[in-house]
């Protein structure tokens, strides 16, 4: 390191420093990882059971409470676990910061505007 | 080109057997991300009606929407027990080259067998 730089090398390490979210994140990774095994055991329990059904069959299914809140439960739960580990693999492989965080941030509004339209179907169906 | 060795290349290095299960749980994550959308269309189908329902059913029990369910089912099952292998990992257990091939292994054949298992229900059932 020859050339002369205007910042300290303080300034500097605090520049490349962690982002300080990285924690949380990782955690509700594994909290919504825990979460969903129940509700997607659940899940592949009742797409056997409702396979070929027809329509008012489906809706008196999906209109009874436990299962209308299980499956809010688990659009909640997997739409989460699913931008959170997307989100990784945008870090991971796009290497344009700009491009990167319009990617994610797209992505996430994506899920949220996908799980809003999902727990308003549930909602309706079952009310 | 160059007379030095050149170090291998992703496409031609022989990837350890941990890698392949890390890269497979990555890409069934990915593919089950997309499989949301599945889920997402049988519910918002169902709350706009009997036509959009039957539309979409008709999809998902066509031979590509069946083929479709069986990989979700496939990636699904690898991903739940890869997951469950990857949150034991993160106690500091089976971090060892014994206990991450004998686990691997299990998550594998563990995954074929469930993904045989659920469709034998499938298709003996009606």
């Amino acid at each position: 390191m020859t050339e002369k730089q205007i910042v300290t090398a303080m300034k500097r390490a605090k520049g490349l420093g962690g982002g300080h979210s990285g924690v949380p994140h990782w955690l509700h990774q594994r909290v919504t990882a825990v979460a969903a095994l129940p509700l997607m055991v659940w899940l592949i329990y009742s797409v056997m059971k409702l396979k070929g059904a027809n329509y008012s069959e489906f809706t008196d299914w999906l209109s009874q409470p436990l299962n209308a809140g299980l499956m809010i439960l688990l659009i909640l739960c997997l739409f989460y676990h699913a931008a959170l580990g997307l989100q990784v693999v945008y870090e991971d492989y796009i290497h344009t910061p700009c491009l990167r965080l319009a990617k994610i941030v797209g992505m996430k509004l994506f899920f949220i505007a996908l799980g809003a339209a999902c727990i308003f179907s549930i909602l309706k169906v079952a009310l | 080109m160059t007379d030095r060795p050149l170090s291998p290349h992703l496409q031609v290095y022989n990837l350890p057997m941990s890698a392949r299960l890390s890269i497979t749980h990555r890409i069934t994550g990915v593919a089950l991300s997309v499989g949301t959308i599945l889920i997402a269309a049988v519910l918002i189908a169902a709350a706009l009606g009997e036509g959009w329902y039957s539309r979409v059913m008709d999809l998902v029990m066509s031979d590509l929407g069946t083929l479709a369910v069986f990989g979700w089912s496939a990636a699904l099952y690898y991903h739940m027990l890869s997951g469950i292998r990857h949150l034991i990992m993160d106690t500091g257990r089976l971090i060892s080259k014994r206990g991450a091939a004998v686990t691997g292994w299990l998550v594998i054949l563990g995954a074929l067998g469930m993904t045989i298992a659920t469709w034998f229900c499938v298709c003996s059932f009606r």
